[in-house]
């Protein structure tokens, strides 16, 4: 079946969300649509998927002009849709999950659960996947459960699937494994839209990629380009893909972790004796699947949770039973790995969400009294040095780019005095410019004498920034290990081989090889 | 997303400016507000209509009580009711905003009957057992009845912070303590008044009762100035105080408050006592202003009523401000409706209740009144923007 997009425009408001986009995808091709968070890809497929209606321009399916009013005509055409955020009951079963919406029925209305089960065991035999139609839901992994929303898609006859940016939840093992799923799917006559900024992900498995900036087509690529050529297209000037940083010069030792160990409300252990120096001036990164202790460990170092044994010094003080406020006050700076749930409040102002735990600091108040126009005043100049795009910094943030909302997070918290600057996920969901531009000012912070301990699960970053890696494993260092460490060996490391394993068990298979 | 805001034309034509105001018009949450109220009279017609009254009649004899009484024979005839509707109006509207405190900060205090109950008691001993000069007295009555009611409160909110209580639960269970202690306290010779058998307290003193702000016929007293004040505390405590801001950003995203320092343990208690406090204090307004001394119904439904002031005025305080006038005037004409136009003061209820339910759901307004999405530009905004368009083309 061959898709075709004509000149689609999309308006909200003042903002042209979509700007004459012009795209065809072949049967069986895997079509890339690149381009930068808020850079209008979710909108058109949102078009096309007939939750929004077009302002102009028209889609046609093997040359006829269709119209979609609602998904289930989208649906009935022919065209699956896995969002982002998986459309998943958590306490369904597979089966059940699948027929959602579309359940087969026995006489009296009763769902016919054999025949869903039949549905998923066939769709899934078909195209080789591995999935018991028993399991909860909840019980999946998070790749796992893309597979069932994919088999949700293909058992309603999908022959165009969309993808919308499938790879963000994904373990590098699991992506790795969707690319296949993809491939197989396109050989098999499905073509694929795949909506993604991950450079890598569309060199290795789209046959044709548009780039699209602000709202339009800025050019097709072919997958032979560069990832710079690429970078550069998407964000429309050259791009550093590399942190640029000159040799660390690291100091006195700033902050000290000993034995710091934490159960969780089960009894399970998710810090195990944990022991890390971050000196001043240097960026100890810590690398790890997620979910092998990196969040409570920063948590811990913020005072949110108390640890069980062990202890956590900054600059030689004992950071003990302090609350989160007095750990802030003795200069701790936090990127959290949830920006929206824990770096800032949506229905609050840019300039307030840029005081959110400044605001009782001179001279944003004095005593009680907070002053608005220091507020407003801060807020121009960080809006200003951090090249946050806004309309007015007295919007609410909720109306920002997620890559914007995450330099105002990244910007409040670099502009305290500092004694520590700490960052879980410090671009997650942010676009190639921004991450660029917060890697820049991370560095500088440790140029200018500050420890810096950055948590991240891409592993890109994680050997770009550090200066020394930290790999996690269920709650435990596995090693600390120089910057320049190969990839493979990080990978061993992360699946909880020793560093020494690591390294043996890789220099045998560059014997094999 | 625009790189910088044109300055408006100051050269658009006074029809622009129409234009404009009609665009943002038609989308500004205000218009939902003004419908909900047509359409809760609509409503109300109709169950007049069935009852057999006359439409016109009843709605007339409102706002003569609530508004202009365009019968009466002298200018302060014809004026008093706006003054009573103001009068009325003044309990509610410090009730109002104690709960919209309590709101904003994600507490759902449904406990004003019973704060302002503990209010109205403090205010009304303190009034009949001392003995304390002019001025002073009702200053003391006042701030005791806010130290009751913020204690009544402070004890939810201690709760909630140290065990995780459900503050809805707990202000249910004490309202009803609150009322049953109060019945109790009417039949103890403390509270009793002599050679009654009924169950009420002693008149308080003429030193604490509220001073007159306008002369008979009028009923306005000092209780409305002290609503204003109430009014213009709530704002600056939300809006530029360090506490407000913490109890704002506890109320909209407790997990970002707790990671940016923030005691949500300290704020839950805080806000509750604040918030019965204010409840208290329209407690203390209502006896030593409306009643003068203590009786079981003291409350009214004044602790319920408040919780839709505040709704109706989105819990923000100019916004709450104005809902408890209204609903004032709602209580002042519901009175004129029954006795002259024989319609039950029931109906202001259901006036009331449509009302909330329309602003609950402003899509289901906007869908009768087949009003465009709403959307936050402003007059300006669609200026600016209709000329670059026009500067486009």
């Amino acid at each position: 079946m061959q898709l075709e997009l004509r000149g689609i425009t999309k308006r909200f408001g003042p903002l042209v969300a979509n700007d004459h986009i012009d795209l065809v995808v072949e049967p069986g091709e895997i079509h890339a649509l690149l381009g930068e968070n808020g850079a209008g890809k979710s909108t058109l497929m949102n078009v096309l998927y007939g939750i929004y209606d077009a302002d102009e321009g028209e889609i046609l399916i093997d040359g006829k002009q269709v119209t979609f009013s609602t998904a289930g005509d989208a649906v009935a055409a022919g065209i699956g849709m896995v969002h982002q955020h998986f459309m998943l009951v958590p306490v369904f079963t597979v089966a059940e999950s699948v027929a959602l919406g579309y359940e087969p029925t026995k006489a009296g209305g009763i769902i016919d659960i054999k025949k869903a089960r039949e549905l998923v065991k066939e769709v899934s035999s078909r195209f080789g996947f591995d999935i018991d139609p028993d399991a909860l839901i909840e019980d999946l992994p998070v790749g796992a459960q893309q597979r069932v929303e994919i088999v949700k898609a293909l058992s309603r006859d999908a022959s165009i699937l969309v993808l919308d940016e499938p790879t963000a939840v994904l373990t590098p093992q699991e992506t790795d494994e969707l690319m296949a799923i993809m491939k197989q799917l396109a050989a098999e006559g499905t073509s694929i839209i795949f909506i993604t900024h991950k450079l890598r992900e569309v060199r290795a498995v789209a046959d044709n990629i548009t780039v699209i900036r602000r709202g339009k087509v800025v050019g097709e690529a072919s997958p032979e380009s560069t990832e710079a050529e690429l970078a550069t297209m998407m964000v429309g000037r050259p791009v550093l893909l590399r942190v640029k940083k000159d040799s660390f010069d690291p100091g006195a030792v700033g902050l000290s972790l000993d034995g710091v160990s934490m159960l969780d409300p089960n009894g399970n252990v998710v810090l195990d004796h944990v022991s890390l120096d971050v000196r001043k001036g240097e960026i100890v990164a810590v690398a790890g699947v997620q979910g092998n202790g990196q969040s409570e460990l920063a948590d811990v170092i913020l005072g949110l949770e108390t640890p069980n044994e062990g202890s956590v010094t900054l600059e030689g003080k004992e950071l003990g039973k302090l609350n989160v406020r007095q750990h802030l006050e003795t200069g701790i700076g936090f990127v959290p790995e949830d920006r929206s749930s824990d770096g800032m409040i949506a229905s609050f102002s840019v300039a307030e969400n840029l005081v959110l735990d400044q605001y009782r600091d001179v001279p944003f108040a004095k005593g009680p009294l907070m002053s608005p126009k220091v507020v407003l005043e801060n807020a121009q100049e960080r809006t200003a040095e951090f090249d946050i795009r806004l309309t007015r910094v007295t919007d609410p943030i909720s109306t920002l780019s997620g890559g914007n909302q995450q330099k105002v997070v990244v910007a409040r918290e670099l502009s305290r005095k500092l004694s520590l600057f700490m960052a879980n996920q410090p671009t997650r969901g942010v676009d190639v410019g921004s991450i660029e531009f917060i890697h820049q000012r991370i560095v500088e912070a440790r140029d200018s004498g500050v420890p810096v301990l950055v948590v991240s699960s891409e592993l890109d970053e994680v050997v770009g920034l550090a200066d020394r890696i930290a790999v996690m494993y269920r709650g435990g260092i596995v090693g600390l290990v120089p910057s320049d460490t190969s990839r493979s060996v990080l990978g061993l490391m992360m699946a909880g081989v020793p560093y020494e394993e690591a390294i043996a068990s890789e220099s045998e298979e560059e014997v094999a090889q | 997303m625009s790189e910088k805001k044109q300055a408006a034309p100051s050269t658009a034509s006074f029809g622009q400016w129409m234009k404009a105001a009609v665009f943002v018009g038609l989308r500004s949450s205000w218009l939902v507000y003004v419908l909900a109220f047509v359409v809760s009279l609509m409503v109300g017609a109709i169950l007049i209509a069935i009852s057999g009254a006359s439409i016109a009649e009843a709605y007339l004899a409102m706002f003569r009580g609530a508004v202009f009484n365009y019968n009466a024979n002298n200018l302060a005839g014809m004026l008093k009711p706006l003054t009573t509707s103001i009068y009325a109006g003044a309990p509610l509207i410090i009730g109002g905003l104690g709960l919209a405190l309590g709101f904003r900060a994600g507490l759902f205090n449904i406990g004003g009957q019973g704060q302002l109950i503990c209010g109205a008691i403090a205010a009304a001993y303190i009034g009949f057992a001392f003995d304390l000069p002019v001025g002073l007295h009702l200053f003391a009555c006042l701030v005791g009845a806010m130290f009751a009611g913020g204690f009544y409160g402070w004890i939810v909110g201690i709760l909630k912070a140290k065990t995780g209580a459900n503050e809805v639960i707990l202000t249910i269970m004490l309202n009803s303590v609150a009322a049953l202690g109060l019945n109790y306290l009417l039949t103890q010779s403390t509270f009793q008044r002599p050679g009654s058998s009924n169950p009420q307290s002693e008149i308080i003193a003429k030193s604490a009762q509220m001073p007159a702000l306008l002369p008979p016929p009028f009923q306005l007293d000092v209780g409305f100035i002290v609503a204003i004040l109430v009014a213009v505390f709530v704002w600056w405590f939300l809006e530029r105080s360090t506490w407000g801001f913490e109890l704002r950003a506890v109320g909209a995203n407790p997990n970002a408050a707790r990671t940016a320092g923030m005691s949500i343990a300290f704020v839950t208690a805080m806000t509750m006592a604040l918030s019965g406090g204010l409840m208290g204090l329209a407690g203390g307004v209502q006896i030593t202003s409306t009643m003068k001394y203590l009786t079981g119904d003291v409350a009214g439904s004044i602790g319920f009523d408040a919780i839709t002031v505040a709704l109706l005025g989105r819990n923000r305080p100019m916004g709450t401000f104005f809902a408890g006038l209204l609903f004032g005037g709602f209580k002042a004409g519901g009175r004129i409706m029954q006795a002259q136009a024989d319609v039950p003061i029931d109906m202001v209820l259901v006036l009331q209740s449509v009302i909330v339910l329309l602003i609950a759901a402003p899509p289901f307004v906007r869908w009768i009144f087949r009003l465009p999405k709403p959307a936050n530009t402003t007059i300006r905004d669609y200026i600016t923007l209709q000329a670059n368009k026009e500067v486009a083309a």
